[in-house]
């Protein structure tokens, strides 16, 4: 495992950079947390969130140049969308299903990101499907000459499915610029990773393609930084693809409609809650004089204000136009 | 002017694309030696490896790929060898090109095209003779395309290649070698959704597509020789979007209409066909909208005598055509 | 790579084993060879065959107990079947497509064997999809507590699909009686393996699913069954998986329909003729005493009379009566 311990400036971030990162993280958090209370009030049907992976998810897309680089995230991706770039309100006006939403105007599933501006490409919610999407951009960059990364990001149950292997030897027989992440939150819903896979580190599987892969530790959001900027680099000098395994753990049920406790402790959650990836970056950056109390505070409560007006303008946002269902079946 | 056949006028269609526009690129399975029947030959040669491309033998990457590879400047040609193939890709062709304009809200879109022989007669077996276009014609969001001769073929390909959605095209390999056409020597394109009245006739409309649309003609020749009957043959060309105004307009004049297709008949695409005429024709019709097609089993068996038995044929059809003629 | 120089015996096998497995090798031969000379004068469609394969299939399968292990094999296995207890005539009935062929009764294409008493399991032609069920059996072995092993043979190809990495997972996951067997022979029709994986040998994916994998020299029948036999071992004592990768040259054409001079030299298939498998275990056996002139005479000619007198049956056989065709479909009422 790969982590990172050193001067937090190491790794060529900047002071500012490393707060908006923190920041990044803290408003990843406040979306997850809206999103669900909002669906408890049954203000929407369904909310599927990131809590807990939060490092992974900012650290990975921090390495990439947005509006460039590609990305294709998975339904879990709070915290790459927002550091690529999509808003607080974005997200609520997707999570609302409201007619301007620039996702999917209401047809996909909250969480299910796309901005074609940001190179944001859509996801489906069948595991695994995005991954050969992310090897064609690489593959298309490649034939042009051009110099953009695609970064794709999955859980570790999409690794047991043939569109992961295809993609990766795909990619590794091509030398294609790709990056596979692996949020590796140890369930897929309620399925243990050890009924998933029978290796310890999945990151392993990269030399059967010919390409490395590395395991970090995915609550340290400057180890996963670490490695996604040494894969992006990697692959944009056409060294060709990495595998980054981001150890985490998703602290709250799979989606709005999952139970978590038929399937695991509440010690268990209790203990990767005090590894959160939050907190053991604020104490951090605290530890090296990067941050205090009062600008911590100031983070949380324009975290919460964004949050806050994002809520407020999505819910008096108007609903999509009945007859629009009809539209975008083909090119207009 | 200079006469093709099938499969030469899918090469030459490919070639002229590949050479009116750069970002057009090949890749599937053995593309690169020529592929196993000869639709891709010479243009490794033409074009090199990147744009005549050998992919790993995984049908679901070679779809997946393509469609990022649309993504991202590329207009992709997807090979896959067989139609009977395809089935592991049927995730990324029906819930990921097909839906990925729609789920976006128009936000992207997905240029590819894939191409398949498809369909019996050539002592296949089970796994190299499936027609797969009522599975695929039913998918909102993917165009089919049903070629049978070398000028649709090439006209539809070229359409296919230029059409900002994805279109499956499907190449009737029994079709490939058969028939022999003058093609015009400049660009041409036949386009998408349009059927094409092959032959005129007056007493009954036998709608058709693939190789059937050969056998329905011999059998309309047979039957205006043998019983008089006069039968307008149409040629669907494209499954999906369907050309329901020329097969209404036909029906309307005829009264009466007879849908053959190869696949087993359960829920085939002539089904679709026949509700469309039954629903929207009803006032017109004299006779009981027919389907002629394979028996449902799995088709086709490899020995040549259980695969002939179970096959529409031209006989087949002309005893179909003389008992709606006696409605 | 592992590779067998010792004695003959060393693996068990004994002396007259040692000929019953050459045999079947030039009985593999012979009846491939047969059926592609018979397609060439028009009395078959196609033919998939595998000549340069023999010491790999015979070589594996000859580790399995016939009747007991599952069988899953692909289309250029005919020396799997012979080794398991096909006949010459099992295989020149399916390349004829007869009637009594216990294949398919002629409708799956020649060398796609089935042969259920044998638990030779029949195969569609889309490549691995056979791979998930021999962990099916296995899968169910295990549940049902029985000793018997699956054993799965694919090409290079094969390991670029999906299904190969679920079926590999899912038998890692559980640690299931299977036996992978890659016969690598370095290329999907037209296509090299360097464009089919970026890894010199494939064999090192198994450890991404938690068993062991091991590269072969398939042209060396005693070190592919050394191989087998310890992974059928291994499989029956509930160790789990184990990954075959045999390496290997397919010294004709990919089938009837295929030309390779358009895709390899002559120079690559005449080295490699120089490698065939059959004159060197030949050889190794002359060397070791097992062998002499006499009996390998005795031997080829016994082959070519097996294939003579299938082909004169098969050729002879009726033709499936045409209204079978309607028949399988789903179960039929037993006939009292």
């Amino acid at each position: 495992m790969v982590s990172v311990r050193e001067s937090p400036t190491e790794l060529g971030l900047s002071n500012d950079q490393l707060l908006d990162v923190l920041y990044k993280m803290m408003l990843s958090r406040a979306v997850g947390q809206r999103e669900r209370m909002l669906n408890r009030m049954g203000k929407a049907p369904f909310a599927v969130t990131g809590e807990g992976h939060e490092a992974t998810q900012v650290g990975t897309a921090y390495a990439l140049v947005s509006g460039k680089d590609w990305a294709f995230p998975y339904y879990r991706d709070i915290g790459v969308a927002l550091t690529l770039g999509q808003t607080a309100r974005d997200l609520m006006l997707e999570f609302l299903a409201r007619g301007e939403n620039v996702s999917s105007g209401g047809r996909n599933m909250p969480s299910h990101f796309s901005d074609p501006k940001l190179r944001i490409v859509s996801g489906s919610a069948p595991v695994a499907t995005q991954m050969p999407h992310a090897v064609g951009t690489a593959f298309a960059g490649k034939l042009r000459g051009l110099d953009e990364v695609s970064m794709v990001w999955f859980g570790d149950g999409a690794t047991s499915k043939g569109d992961c292997h295809e993609a990766m030897n795909f990619a590794g027989v091509h030398k294609l610029p790709v990056v596979f992440v692996c949020e590796n939150n140890q369930y897929a819903i309620s399925v243990h990773w050890t009924k998933q896979m029978a290796v310890e580190n999945v990151a392993v599987r990269a030399q059967g393609y010919g390409f490395p892969g590395v395991t970090v530790d995915g609550n340290d959001v400057l180890a996963v930084y670490g490695a996604a900027k040494e894969a992006v680099e990697r692959a944009r000098r056409g060294d060709g693809p990495t595998f980054i395994e981001a150890k985490t753990y998703r602290l709250v049920p799979h989606t709005s409609d999952d139970d978590d406790r038929r399937y695991r402790s509440r010690e268990e959650v209790e203990e990767w809650s005090k590894k959160d990836p939050i907190p053991r970056f604020q104490a951090y950056l605290e530890e090296h004089g990067l941050l205090d109390e009062k600008t911590r505070d100031e983070l949380a409560k324009k975290a919460a204000q964004e949050v806050d007006a994002a809520t407020e303008y999505a819910e008096n946002a108007p609903l999509p136009d009945p007859e629009t269902a009809l539209r975008h079946v083909f090119a207009e | 002017m200079a006469e093709k056949n099938m499969v030469e006028a899918i090469n030459d269609a490919m070639l002229e694309e590949m050479k009116r526009d750069p970002r057009v690129m090949l890749l599937g399975e053995d593309v690169g030696g020529g592929g196993v029947f000869r639709a891709t030959q010479g243009l490794r040669d033409e074009f090199g490896p990147d744009r005549c491309f050998d992919t790993p033998l995984a049908e679901s990457a070679i779809i997946g790929v393509a469609i990022g590879a649309s993504l991202n400047g590329i207009v992709p040609i997807a090979e896959i060898q067989f139609a009977d193939f395809i089935h592991p890709a049927m995730d990324q062709i029906v819930s990921e090109a097909a839906r990925l304009r729609y789920r976006s809200n128009g936000g992207w879109g997905c240029p590819i095209t894939v191409r398949a022989p498809y369909g019996s007669g050539i002592h296949g077996g089970p796994y190299h003779s499936q027609s797969i276009e009522a599975i695929y014609g039913h998918v909102p969001g993917l165009k089919v395309v049903c070629v049978a001769t070398p000028y649709d073929a090439k006209g539809l390909l070229k359409s296919a290649i230029r059409d900002p959605d994805p279109v499956l095209f499907l190449e009737h390999k029994r079709a490939y070698r058969l028939y022999r056409q003058d093609l015009p020597d400049d660009d041409f394109t036949v386009p998408i959704g349009e059927a094409e009245v092959k032959r005129e006739g007056s007493d009954i409309t036998l709608i058709t597509y693939g190789m059937m649309m050969h056998h329905s003609l011999k059998a309309a020749e047979t039957a205006q020789d043998e019983d008089g009957a006069s039968v307008e043959v149409i040629d669907l060309r494209t499954i999906s979007p369907l050309d329901k105004k020329t097969v209404l307009k036909s029906v309307e004049k005829t009264g009466k209409a007879l849908v053959v297709y190869e696949d087993n008949l359960t829920g085939g695409f002539g089904a679709e066909v026949a509700a469309i005429i039954a629903q929207e024709a009803f006032e017109f019709l004299d006779g009981p909208v027919t389907r002629v097609a394979s028996p449902d089993v799995p088709i086709s068996p490899y020995a040549g005598v259980l695969e002939e038995y179970l096959l529409p044929n031209p006989e087949k059809i002309a005893k179909a055509i003389r008992d709606l003629a006696a409605y």
